[in-house]
């Protein structure tokens, strides 16, 4: 009885020694207060390529994704110890600029979260904070950002409209387009899909596919077919330990742990 | 009588406390217009009082439209900082506390104390003499309370999402206010500063003790001039006047001071409810 | 970043400012008004300026008559309306009624008094007996004032009860208005309290409106029924501050009288902050 999933065609011929390395997680810790939510993570997660991380409810995966650009520092009592490598810069050093790094790494969030504003100005909100363009430059920087999202075409007209106008898959493509305004190397994905329509869902992973040759994906799911359908390497994370990370048809049709295997068959969830 | 009948007589009940409680609004504003319209003419709007109940009460318009204007020029920036300052940088600590705690005694404080306050310490002690000055930041004291609550409540309001939005982006926390919280925020803002205003264009016993006689027959020339208002003008008359029309002109004030007041207030319920429907799916 | 350090100082500065007001307050009034306040000042029987007789006993009394009426009367009308808007009332019903409710916080309450004057005490004076100017005309006319606040205050704390109260009791069996009072207003109850205290800390510091209307009699006297006519502490201030000669002790007195004010207004505040704080922790 055990479930067959659809890998997808890139990860068929994907083999994880010939990528380079783009985000390295060595050691790394983390608390809230006294709860220890990421014991012992070591990862290296490769560069353009669709990386997933999947696991039940509490398992650490998005607070995993958010010590990446370092937005688990909003929380007071978060304390980590380890380092995390973007290109072999640690992350973690103290004299490193999380304000710079967050430059560096895009964010999608569970819920679409436009800001109050036109679709112009979602999109034009990085740049401009950033000073990096003004006038005819950022028309092209936010035209760029709109078709790398596969939201032009459908917005194009209507760029001073407001953004709540939009479906809420419209939104969520708005957000990544957003995120793509400011030139990332890196766009991380929590849980994107989860509050959409399945036909938003299908647009959103076709997305994910035409982002990751420009980009580094890294995708939060709770949805084991997602993870099969668009990753080429998946993480299994249960009670904060990454249990298993490997070429996605690897941990998908020879998972090595047992653990994983329940979690794949479904035996638990 | 059994359950169901008893909850109908109460709901008649509450029906009838309802209506009696905001009943004195249109009998007030039709008793104002029904009396006062028969003062208003070019000559009351744009003349001046002489003799004590004749005359016009043009000095005392700009008087009371100057004091607000000041006033919320002084109060509310500083309220909306204080509120930016409560609402997203405080700690929960001892000072916050205690800040907060004064400030809520500032809100409850009778406005005759404020009144002797400013005169004390304005009028008297830093020698503003009694003028638009004084009567101004004595508002502004009366102002600040009122502004700070209305602020901080329309940030707090401010969707959590779109600060993280803003933050992931690398945006600093003091950006992220600035271009992302403010701006929503702003309606909120604007109906609470508005309804300062409306409250302080009302506000008697303050300008008594510190911005002039009330029957000036001249608009203030310099911030150190003292200045009539609309609501000493209403109060003198009312309370001494003894020609009938001296209490007609007290009526024409009254209406002009109300249609001054409903205006600022209407128009911040109006801004609230119209950007109420646009913040947010 | 350093933008950062300094704007969150600069805005602290600024909230601060509230805090540095209320000290200056307390500090200018104590200091012009501590050499009066004598047990002799707020005991005595007599406020007599030109023969330098200073006793508050009988406008302490003729506040407090004025206020406690008033507090009665409003909290009879505004408990119910604010039940209503809170339990009874479709959504659109209670908007409109809270904006109402809003802008009457703000009428001047120099149109109030004015009103008050010419047409609440002639007709108590043609109807009820006395001058008209009196204790009655101060408690409906103040019961009016106060009534928005404590409608506000009591109608937050009914909508902040839990929703699930209510429908374990409707699915009980229960009616709504059963619900209301054996439920929700139980739970309710100390947010009511605070905002009755709240309304009569905002009664006692009414000035303009109750003054044209409860008399002011040069030489209070202890009230003896609803009909006299008595002197408020907030309009002792108003009438005499501006002939009472710049240091005498007759503008001493009248800061005396500014200082029990604040002092009784802020004790009453603090009360209903300890009041709600008290149902915080249950």
């Amino acid at each position: 009885m055990s479930k067959t999933y659809m890998i997808n065609g890139d990860a068929a011929a994907f083999s994880p020694r010939r990528a380079n390395d783009k985000v390295v997680f060595k050691g790394f810790n983390l608390w809230y207060g006294d709860n220890h939510v990421l014991k012992d993570v070591n990862a290296a997660i490769k560069s353009n390529i669709v990386t997933a991380f999947m696991g039940p409810s509490g398992c650490g995966k998005s607070t995993l994704l958010r010590s990446i650009d370092r937005m688990n520092d909003i929380i007071p009592s978060c304390r980590t110890t380890g380092d995390v490598y973007i290109d072999r810069r640690n992350i973690y050093d103290t004299d490193e600029d999380v304000y710079t790094l967050r430059k560096t790494v895009g964010m999608v969030f569970q819920k679409p979260n436009p800001f109050p504003m036109s679709i112009y100005d979602n999109i034009a909100y990085g740049p401009r904070l950033h000073k990096t363009a003004s006038g005819d430059e950022l028309d092209k920087i936010v035209e760029e950002s709109l078709r790398g999202a596969a939201l032009w075409d459908e917005v194009k007209d209507r760029l001073r409209m407001n953004a709540f106008g939009l479906s809420g898959g419209q939104q969520q493509r708005l957000c990544i387009a957003r995120a793509l305004s400011i030139n990332p190397e890196i766009i991380l994905m929590d849980e994107p899909c989860s509050a959409l329509d399945p036909i938003a869902t299908m647009k959103i992973e076709a997305l994910m596919r035409e982002l990751k040759e420009r980009y580094t994906v890294v995708l939060v799911t709770h949805n084991l077919q997602q993870a099969a359908r668009v990753s080429e390497m998946t993480a299994f994370m249960y009670l904060g330990e990454i249990i298993e990370f490997g070429a996605t048809r690897d941990v998908f049709e020879n998972p090595r742990n047992g653990l994983t295997e329940n979690y794949i068959t479904g035996r638990f969830g | 009588m059994n359950e169901v009948q008893k909850e109908k007589l109460v709901r008649a009940l509450l029906y009838a406390a309802v209506a009696l409680s905001i009943v004195m609004l249109p009998i007030i504003v039709v008793w104002v217009t029904a009396n006062g319209v028969g003062a208003i003419s070019l000559e009351f709007l744009t003349g001046r009082p002489y003799r004590f109940e004749y005359g016009g009460i043009y000095p005392q318009i700009v008087g009371s439209l100057y004091l607000v204007s000041l006033c919320t020029l002084l109060g509310g920036p500083l309220g909306i900082a204080s509120a930016i300052y409560l609402a997203e940088y405080a700690p929960d600590n001892v000072v916050t506390r205690t800040v907060r705690f004064f400030t809520e005694t500032l809100a409850g404080m009778p406005s005759i104390v404020i009144g002797l306050f400013g005169l004390q310490f304005l009028v008297y002690y830093l020698k503003l003499k009694t003028s638009l000055l004084a009567g101004a930041v004595s508002l502004s004291f009366l102002m600040l309370p009122w502004t700070i609550r209305a602020s901080e409540e329309a940030i707090k309001v401010v969707p959590r999402e779109y600060r993280e939005a803003s933050l992931a982006m690398g945006a600093t926390k003091w950006q992220t206010i600035l271009r992302v919280v403010l701006p929503a925020a702003v309606p909120g803002i604007v109906t609470g500063v508005l309804l300062g205003m409306g409250k302080a264009i009302g506000e008697t016993a303050v300008v008594w003790l510190t911005a002039g006689s009330g029957l000036e027959a001249f608009v203030p020339r310099t911030l150190r001039s003292p200045t009539g208002s609309l609501p000493m003008y209403i109060y003198l008359l009312a309370t001494q006047g003894h020609t009938a029309e001296g209490l007609q002109n007290a009526f024409g004030a009254s209406l002009v001071l109300l249609v001054m007041f409903m205006a600022m207030s209407v128009s911040a319920l109006l801004i609230r409810n119209h950007y109420l429907r646009k913040l947010g799916p | 970043m350093r933008t950062g350090d300094m704007v969150s100082r600069i805005l602290f500065l600024c909230a601060s400012l509230s805090a540095v007001i209320v000290f200056l307050i307390t500090a200018f009034l104590l200091q012009e008004g501590i050499k009066v306040l004598t047990p002799g000042f707020l005991f005595g029987m007599t406020w007599s300026p030109h023969r330098e007789l200073f006793g508050i006993f009988p406008t302490i009394v003729g506040t407090l008559g004025v206020v406690v009426g008033a507090v009665v009367i409003a909290t009879v009308i505004g408990i119910p309306s604010s039940i209503f808007l809170s339990e009874f009332s479709p959504f659109w019903v209670r908007n409109i009624i809270k904006s109402s409710v809003e802008v009457i916080v703000g009428i001047p309450s120099v149109v109030i008094g004015f009103f008050g004057l010419t047409v609440l005490v002639p007709f108590i004076r043609d109807h009820v007996g006395g001058r008209g100017e009196s204790i009655l005309a101060g408690w409906i006319v103040l019961a009016f004032m106060i009534l928005p606040n404590l409608i506000t205050i009591a109608e937050d704390s009914l909508r902040a009860v839990p929703r699930s109260y209510r429908e374990a009791s409707l699915a009980l069996g229960a009616t709504k208005w059963q619900t209301v009072r054996n439920v929700v207003l139980p739970s309710a109850s100390s947010g009511i309290r605070a905002a009755l205290v709240l309304g009569v800390g905002r009664a006692m510091g009414e000035t303009m409106a109750v003054l044209m209307v409860v008399g002011n009699p040069e030489t209070p006297w202890i009230p003896t029924g609803i009909l006299d006519r008595v002197r408020m502490l907030t309009s002792t201030i108003a009438i005499e501050f501006s002939y009472a000669e710049w240091g005498s002790t007759h503008q001493h007195a009248l800061f005396a009288i500014g200082v029990v004010l604040f002092f009784m207004v802020a004790a009453l505040n603090f009360i209903a902050t300890f009041v709600i704080r008290r149902r915080n922790i249950q």
